[in-house]
Order: structure tokens, then C-alpha cells, then sequence
């Protein structure tokens, strides 16, 4: 009892035109020249960005993983990533177990970002908050649950929180800058790695509020509502602007990059892309949607790059 | 086909040989064996690679703490591991998806064993299966994007993510695994048994639920069970629509997190080896392996328990 | 029968008929409001070219191509190993053997595990153990441990199916035991181990959680390799659902009707053999 031929040979065709495709390696691409990015999801979209205008220029391929600033540092260490993207520096133990691992890196600057809190379109009752307000929605054991709770004068609406993941820079710096201890945070929210995830909660809850880098709310400023900050001197909006000249505070940060030493010495698609993202760093930051470095903060980063090369 | 080593003997009689070893078969049987190894193996890893990192992470946080505890905030500090409200997650989002696939998974069976001619069953029936294919990513999206302003279009306050939409939209996908194995049950029913039913003038609706769902119950049951247990396990309609705020509620409105979905978003990309995060991953996945385990083995009891053996 | 019985009887059919419309109308309405919402961005873009930041630069050819890869490697090795596994619990193996009884209940069990658990077991062994990392190989090996109990169970129906009548034959001619199988037993339950097995590939390819705990990347812009990091088309049509620019929903949209597309013609294909092929012994 057979199956018909003809069935038989083109699904046999088939399989095998497919299974050469996979096998020979795809047109240009594969494991070659390929360079590996991961960690904050933050910066991913920098990443992301100068690797698919450093292609379109003839660049190799640059894949860029977001598993959160510290998943993306343990790979890093532990030699498996040629980049790591990281909304926060490097802490001390992982830099000691870098140095374990005998690897070896250069820590760059790529843009700077405005930590923005934001609220759903609908909530027409607050413009700004204190650092102390926010604090005390934030902090550990926080029974902040709704509008109310945070002034008296808001409406009675639920307090829908939406927030980074614990192995996301963001968190660290978040909880850091407000709460004043990094890692220090009420645990009833919704927490992701992933902040599409908290820009999808905010815009679809009435009473949510959210947080994360300045790039999610620059692209989405149509279903959501940025909120000013007061740090001691006043209400001051997220913007470009406010970021670059720090008065954003405390919620101004850089945005790193940082490239393994060895992959930077030995490849050269590894120097070509690091340095072109640092020569093109105002068109990709703003293609992306981040706030560019100054000229003089770009320029001190060359320079590191000049030292490196030589 | 050859002929073989049967012989016939100067006798006349047929005298078989002494048994030769026939190396080409014994070589068939170990291939075979090894192939049936892959499965043992498979389970043997399972229980290694859950068990090994598992073991650590219950050598830093009691077990006590992780099974009776009612904050699940792993990644924070202070940490805190009580897995409970995953597994109350999980089995929220389980009982109500059974609540929507069982009756209509039996309602399914029911209509196409008893009620529907041929020609429409055997068209329905593949149109069943499509429902079972859809890909899981696909139907979570659609509980996401289609269910909830629907649900929330129709006034009732869900949030944006939600246990009601993906329990409903997990309900419907498992509809076609009761149907099927529930309606394979009835239609082992002999037909002996429903026309003595029509002879004494019983009528369908008597039929069908007097007679043949109790005889097919074991089947049923059997179907039951692996539909729970696949909701139990389901992780892409919960990651996507369900959540990832764990809390002990029963309020289907409510924002949750599953153990399966707590285990895809942590594992997400990569998690840092050795790390108390990483170890989660583990202890929750035991946790999850030994839950559909224990409903896996129930299955098989209760099915025993209720067969009804036809000749 | 009295009137209140009628009304009975009527009431219990429009039950019945009234789960078999929440069924195939549910069905119905995901099928359109995916093809509706994802109908923009159906284009040759979808299948030329790369994800990209920019949604209507977006393509999904590398996880097209990754999930088409993912599912020969399944097929390579869960068919063999699948068909071999059940023609030694139909034929070889002796039930009264523990060791046998052991495998068959092993099985039962696997098909019951989440896959999700699958994951976690590629993420210790293959990725990280034997380290390949990674890699299509590591996702290809995963989905075929998935659906490997599917594979087993299928093919040992399509075996129990042929006749003892067909076996006794043949040995009553001399046979030896393999030849049984492979020249009797086997041709008659190819169409059923093959409807089984394209079951199960489709149950593979639409499979997004094994996937993402072993590492199918974000950002993929090139035609993948059986070494090479890759996304799958589930995978990719995920990671969109999560951007909420609403271009890239309906993008995630248009890549579920491409998934949809593959894993429906799959299970066409494999119905179209069931009803071609249904002996009747």
C-alpha cells in the first residue's frame, strides 16, 4: 500500500531543497560574522537600531537579545555575548565575576534616558508628583492602593501598578533614585522584564501608573501621559531637553554599552559597529527614539574609543 | 517473501532445525529498544534537570516556606518565595476553563453521537480538529486584543490583563479534546443499548443522558481529566493575557500569574546560572511536574474505576 | 409523547446545538479577526524581508524559515524514533516484563507533561549540558521530545489496527519476525502512522514556550542556520503582540495568519490522507 508517486517525490523534493538551505547557511547571514548583543530592554531598541542601519551599510549581522541589564551581564561574563546593554553601570559583583572569568571590557556611554512615570490618557487629576509621593507608592510594604491614598484630592480610583522586572536596570536605578535602596520595592505590581508589557498595562487601565525608559513613552505619547517630577526644585516634564542637561532629577541616567575587550582587539566587525554607533550616535538615538548624548559628552566617548584602538 | 528453514526431512515429515541465532534480528530488536529508550531517557532528564537545581534551591528556602507561603515576590528584596499564589493562579485559570470546555465538550459529543446525520458529522467533526490547532500564541493574543474589550464592551470591569479572558478563550480551545475523547467513549456504546432504550419509549434527551453518557462515563472522565490537566500546564494564552501579578484571588477580573507563566517570563532569554532566580525556575517546574503527575495517575485510577467493558 | 416532554426533548437539543455554536462560532470569529486585522500587512514584505524596529519595514522571513527548519528536524527524528518505539511495544515486547511496562507507562506520562517543562529540560541539557546553546538544533531537538509521545501513540493505533489475521499469514509462510513488520505490518499502517505523525509536526510548529526557554532571539535579521541563533515564527509573532504600537499588532496579526496557514494545511493534508486511505479490513 503505497502512497501516490508523485506525493511522494515532491514532498521528498521538498525536504531536501529546504534541508540544504539550512544547512549551507543563508545568504550572508549565519554564524560568521555575527555579532551578539543582549541585555537591558531599554537599551535593546538602541541596539537594535544601529545594528539594522550598520547592515544596510554593508555591516555583518548583529543579533540583540533583551533578557533585562543583569541576565544580560551574566552572559556577558560569562563569555557569550560580544556586547551587553545595560540601563545601569556594572555592579561590583559582576564586575568581579567578569574579572573571574578573565574578560575584559570597555564601558561606553550611547544616550542618555529620562526615567519617565506615566499614567493613563483618562486620569486628568495629576500632572506631577514629589519624589516623597512616589516614594511612598513605591517603597516596600506600601499599602498605597489607591489615588486617594497618594492625595487627598484625587478620586477614589484603584492604583493599577506596572513596573520593570528585578533583573532590569530600570528597576535597579528606579528603586534606587526613589526609594533610595536598590532593590527596595513593594512586590504587588506587574512586574516585567519587557516594558511593552507595562506600556500595554498603563494605556489599558484607567488608574495605572508605570515607569520606564523615555524611548517607550516617546513612542507611544498617544496612549499615554508622562508625568512631571519634582526632586526639591520644582515640577519638571521628561524631555530631551531636561534629560541632557540633568534637570530631570533624580531620574536622568546613561545608557550603556559595553564591549568585550577580546572581541574588540580580535574582530574587526566588532570595531566597525562600536564605532559606528558611536559616529552616527544622534541620528540612531533619535531614529530610536532616545535622547542623544551632548556634543561633549559624544565627543569624551570617542575619545575612549580613540585610547581603546590604539 | 523467501521461504525458509523448514524442511522436510528424508522422513517425509517436517522437521524444523535447531534455533539459529539470526543476527539481522537480534540487531532489529536493540535497534528498537534504543529507540524506546529515548522515552525513558526523556523522563529520566526531566527529573534530573528539575530535580538537581531544585534540590539547592529548597537547601536555601524551606519547603515549608515555599509551599504554605502567600507572597510570591522571589526577585526582591526582602524575598519572598511562597508559591501559592502561582498555584492558586494556576488553578483558577484551570476550573474555569473547565467550567466553560466540560459542559460543552459533553454538549459537543452528545450532538454529534446522537444527534447529527453522517454527512454533517463528518464534516464537523474535522472542523473540530482545526479548533485544536490553532496555535496557543495565536489564541492568547486574541484573548488579549478581542476577549477583553469584549468582556469589557459588554461592563464587566476586567483589567487589562485578566484570569476571565484567558480562562475563556482556554475553555474553548480544550473543548475539542473533551469532545473527541468523550464522543469516542459514546460511540463505543453499543447500539444494543440505546434501541432498547427507543423500544421502550424512551426518548432522545432519556437516551442520551440515561443511557449512553453513563455508559460511556469512563471515557468522559478520562477526557475530563486530560483537558484539566492540559489547562493546568497551558502557559502562551496566560502569559499573554493573564498576567504576570501574582496574588491570591478568586476574582476572575483580576490580574494573576501562573506558575507556567511566571517559569516562560522568567526563562525568557536567559536567567543568570546559580542564582536564586534561576533556581525558581526549577522549584516551580517541580512543583508544576509534580501537580500534572499526580492528575495524570488520577486519570488512569478513575478511568479503571468506572470502565464498563462491552463483550 | 406529552407536550412538556416534547418541550424537553426540543430544550436539550438546542443545548447541544448551542455548545456546537459557541465552538465553531468562536472558531470562526478568531479565523476573521485575525485575517481582518492582520489583512494590511499580508504582503510579499511579510515573507522577504527581516523584523525591524520600524513596523512597516518589518518582515518575518527569518522565523518563517526558522519554524519550516524547526519542523524537518522534528520530522527527521520524531518519525523514526516514534515508529520505532511503538512497533517494539506492539510487537517485540513482552508485557510481562517490567522494564516494558515501565516504558509504556512512561509515555502515557510524557504525552501529560506541560511543554513548558519540555523547556526547562532543553534549557539544562542541551543549551547550557552539552552546550550548543542557542542554536535551530537545540529548538529542533526540544519540539521533537514534545512530540514524541504523540508520534508513539499514533503509530501503535495504526499498528494495533492491522489484523492479527495478516501477521499469522505470513508467519505461517516463514517469516521471521522482522520481516513481518516491515513488509506486512508497516506498508499497512503507514497511513495512519503518517496522519499521526503530520498531527504532531503541525502541534510542533505552533509551539511558542519550549521555544522561548531556550533562548529563540528577539532580533534576528538573517536567514537562519541549523547552528545559528534564530527566532520561530510563534516566537516572532509574540514578541510583536508585546509592542503596543498598533502597527506591529497587526503585524503580529498577519504573521498568525501565516502560522495559521502552515499548521492548517498540515492538518488538511493529513485529514485528506485519513479519509483516502481508511481500510476496512
Amino acid at each position: 500500500m503505497r502512497l501516490s508517486r508523485p506525493i511522494t517525490v515532491a514532498a521528498l523534493a521538498a525536504i531536501v531543497v529546504l534541508a540544504t538551505a539550512a544547512c549551507g547557511g543563508g545568504d550572508g547571514g549565519g554564524s560568521g560574522g555575527t555579532i551578539t548583543a543582549d541585555g537591558s530592554s531599554t537599551v535593546g531598541p538602541f541596539t537594535t537600531k544601529a545594528a539594522e542601519d550598520f547592515k544596510a551599510q554593508g555591516g555583518v549581522d548583529v543579533t540583540v537579545g533583551i533578557s533585562g541589564t543583569g541576565g544580560g551581564f551574566e552572559r556577558f561574563c560569562r563569555d557569550e555575548t560580544d556586547i551587553s546593554n545595560a540601563s545601569r553601570p556594572i555592579k561590583d559583583e559582576e564586575a568581579a565575576i567578569c574579572a573571574d572569568g578573565g574578560i575584559e571590557y570597555l564601558e561606553l556611554t550611547v544616550a542618555t534616558d529620562a526615567l519617565t512615570n506615566v499614567v493613563n490618557p483618562e486620569n486628568t487629576w495629576v500632572d506631577c508628583l514629589t519624589v516623597d509621593q512616589l516614594k511612598s507608592i513605591w517603597e516596600p510594604g506600601s499599602k498605597v492602593d489607591s489615588w486617594r491614598d497618594v492625595d487627598e484630592s484625587y478620586p477614589d480610583v484603584p492604583l493599577r501598578l506596572y513596573g520593570a522586572g528585578t533583573d532590569s536596570g530600570t528597576f535597579d536605578y528606579f528603586t534606587d533614585a526613589i526609594v533610595g535602596e536598590e532593590g527596595a520595592s513593594r512586590t504587588d505590581y506587574n512586574a516585567s522584564e519587557d516594558d511593552n508589557v507595562t506600556v500595554q498595562g498603563v494605556a489599558g487601565e484607567r488608574g495605572g501608573l508605570g515607569y520606564f525608559g523615555f524611548s517607550y513613552f516617546e513612542e507611544n505619547q498617544g496612549r499615554l501621559k508622562a508625568l512631571e517630577i519634582d526632586g526639591g526644585s520644582g515640577c519638571v516634564a521628561p524631555s530631551v531637553a531636561s534629560a541632557q542637561d540633568g534637570t530631570y532629577a533624580p531620574l536622568s541616567r546613561p545608557l550603556f554599552v559595553y564591549v568585550k575587550r577580546s572581541s574588540f582587539d580580535d574582530d574587526e566587525n566588532v570595531r566597525d559597529f562600536v564605532a559606528y554607533m558611536l559616529d552616527n550616535e544622534q541620528t540612531i538615538a533619535e531614529e530610536a527614539r532616545f535622547v542623544p548624548l551632548s556634543d561633549a559628552k559624544l565627543a569624551e566617548e570617542q575619545a575612549k574609543l580613540e585610547d581603546a584602538t590604539s | 517473501m523467501s521461504a525458509q528453514d523448514a524442511t522436510l526431512g528424508q522422513t517425509g515429515t517436517l522437521a524444523l532445525p535447531r534455533k539459529r541465532i539470526r543476527w539481522g534480528e537480534v540487531l532489529v530488536q536493540g535497534i528498537l529498544f534504543l529507540a524506546a529508550a529515548v522515552s525513558v531517557l526523556t523522563t529520566v532528564g526531566i527529573v534530573v534537570s528539575l530535580l538537581v537545581p531544585a534540590g539547592e534551591f529548597f537547601r536555601e528556602v524551606s519547603p515549608r516556606d515555599f509551599l504554605t507561603g502567600t507572597t510570591w515576590a522571589p526577585l526582591f528584596e526582602p524575598a519572598h518565595f511562597g508559591v501559592l499564589p502561582l498555584v492558586v493562579g494556576t488553578f483558577l485559570i484551570s476550573l474555569l476553563s473547565a467550567l466553560v470546555a466540560f459542559p460543552l465538550g459533553v454538549g459537543v459529543a452528545i450532538y454529534l453521537s446522537e444527534y447529527a446525520r453522517p454527512r454533517a458529522a463528518s464534516v464537523l467533526k474535522p472542523a473540530l480538529e482545526i479548533l485544536a490547532a490553532i496555535p496557543t500564541v495565536v489564541l492568547g493574543y486574541f484573548a488579549l486584543t478581542f476577549v477583553t474589550p469584549l468582556l469589557r464592551d459588554l461592563g464587566v470591569q476586567v483589567e487589562i490583563f485578566n484570569a476571565l479572558s484567558a480562562s475563556l478563550v482556554l475553555g474553548v480551545m480544550l473543548i475539542p479534546t473533551v469532545a473527541s475523547l468523550s464522543e469516542d467513549a459514546m460511540a463505543a456504546v453499543p447500539r444494543d443499548l440505546r434501541q432498547g432504550g427507543y423500544a421502550l419509549g424512551a426518548d432522545k434527551l432519556q437516551v442520551s443522558t440515561r443511557i449512553v453518557v453513563p455508559a460511556a462515563i469512563s471515557g468522559i472522565i478520562a477526557a475530563f481529566v486530560l483537558a484539566f490537566a492540559r489547562a493546568v500546564g497551558e502557559t502562551m494564552i496566560v502569559l499573554i493575557a493573564a498576567g504576570q501579578l501574582p496574588q491570591i484571588t478568586f476574582d476572575p477580573r483580576e490580574t494573576i500569574e501562573t506558575m507556567t507563566a511566571f517559569i516562560g517570563a522568567t526563562g525568557n532569554g536567559d536567567v543568570p546560572t546559580g542564582s536564586i532566580e534561576y533556581k525558581t525556575i526549577f522549584a516551580v517546574g517541580l512543583t508544576l511536574f509534580a501537580i500534572t503527575y499526580a492528575i495524570n495517575l488520577l486519570s488512569i485510577r478513575l478511568v479503571r474505576k468506572f470502565r464498563e467493558v462491552y463483550e | 409523547m406529552t407536550s412538556s416532554r416534547v418541550l424537553k426533548n426540543r430544550a436539550f437539543e438546542a443545548a447541544m446545538l448551542f455548545a456546537m455554536v459557541v465552538a465553531f462560532g468562536t472558531l470562526a470569529v478568531l479565523l476573521v479577526d485575525t485575517l481582518v486585522t492582520g489583512w494590511p500587512q499580508l504582503d510579499a514584505q511579510l515573507f522577504s524581508d527581516s523584523p525591524s524596529t520600524q513596523p512597516e519595514e518589518a518582515g518575518a522571513r527569518p522565523a518563517i524559515l526558522a519554524t519550516l527548519y524547526l519542523g524537518l528536524i522534528v520530522l527527521a527524528l520524531s518519525v523514526p524514533i516514534g515508529v520505532l518505539t511503538a512497533i517494539y511495544l506492539e510487537e517485540y515486547a513482552d508485557r510481562k516484563r517490567w522494564w516494558n511496562r515501565l516504558i509504556e507507562v512512561n509515555i502515557q506520562n510524557l504525552a501529560a507533561v506541560p511543554s513548558i517543562v519540555y523547556g526547562i529540560l532543553g534549557l539544562a541539557f542541551i543549551v547550557r549540558g552539552v552546550g550548543i546553546g542557542r542554536v535551530v538544533l537545540a529548538g529542533g531537538l526540544i519540539l521533537t521530545l514534545v512530540v514524541l509521545p504523540t508520534v508513539v501513540v499514533a503509530s501503535r493505533e495504526a499498528i494495533r489496527a492491522v489484523p492479527d489475521s495478516i501477521r499469522q499469514g505470513a508467519f505461517a509462510l516463514g517469516a521471521t519476525k522482522w520481516q513481518v513488520v516491515w513488509r506486512q505490518v508497516l506498508p499497512a499502517a503507514i497511513p495512519g502512522m503518517a496522519t499521526g505523525s503530520i498531527l504532531a509536526l503541525s502541534r510542533a510548529v505552533g509551539e511558542t514556550a519550549p521555544l522561548i526557554m531556550v533562548g529563540a532571539i528577539v532580533y534576528v535579521a538573517f536567514d537562519p542556520t541549523l547552528l545559528g541563533p534564530y527566532t520561530a515564527l510563534p516566537v516572532q509573532i509574540y514578541n510583536w503582540t508585546k509592542q503596543p504600537d498598533p502597527t506591529f499588532q497587526t503585524l503580529a496579526a498577519a504573521g498568525a495568519i501565516v502560522l495559521l496557514a502552515i499548521v492548517l494545511s498540515m492538518n488538511a493534508v493529513a485529514i485528506f490522507l485519513r479519509n483516502r486511505y481508511r481500510k476496512q479490513w
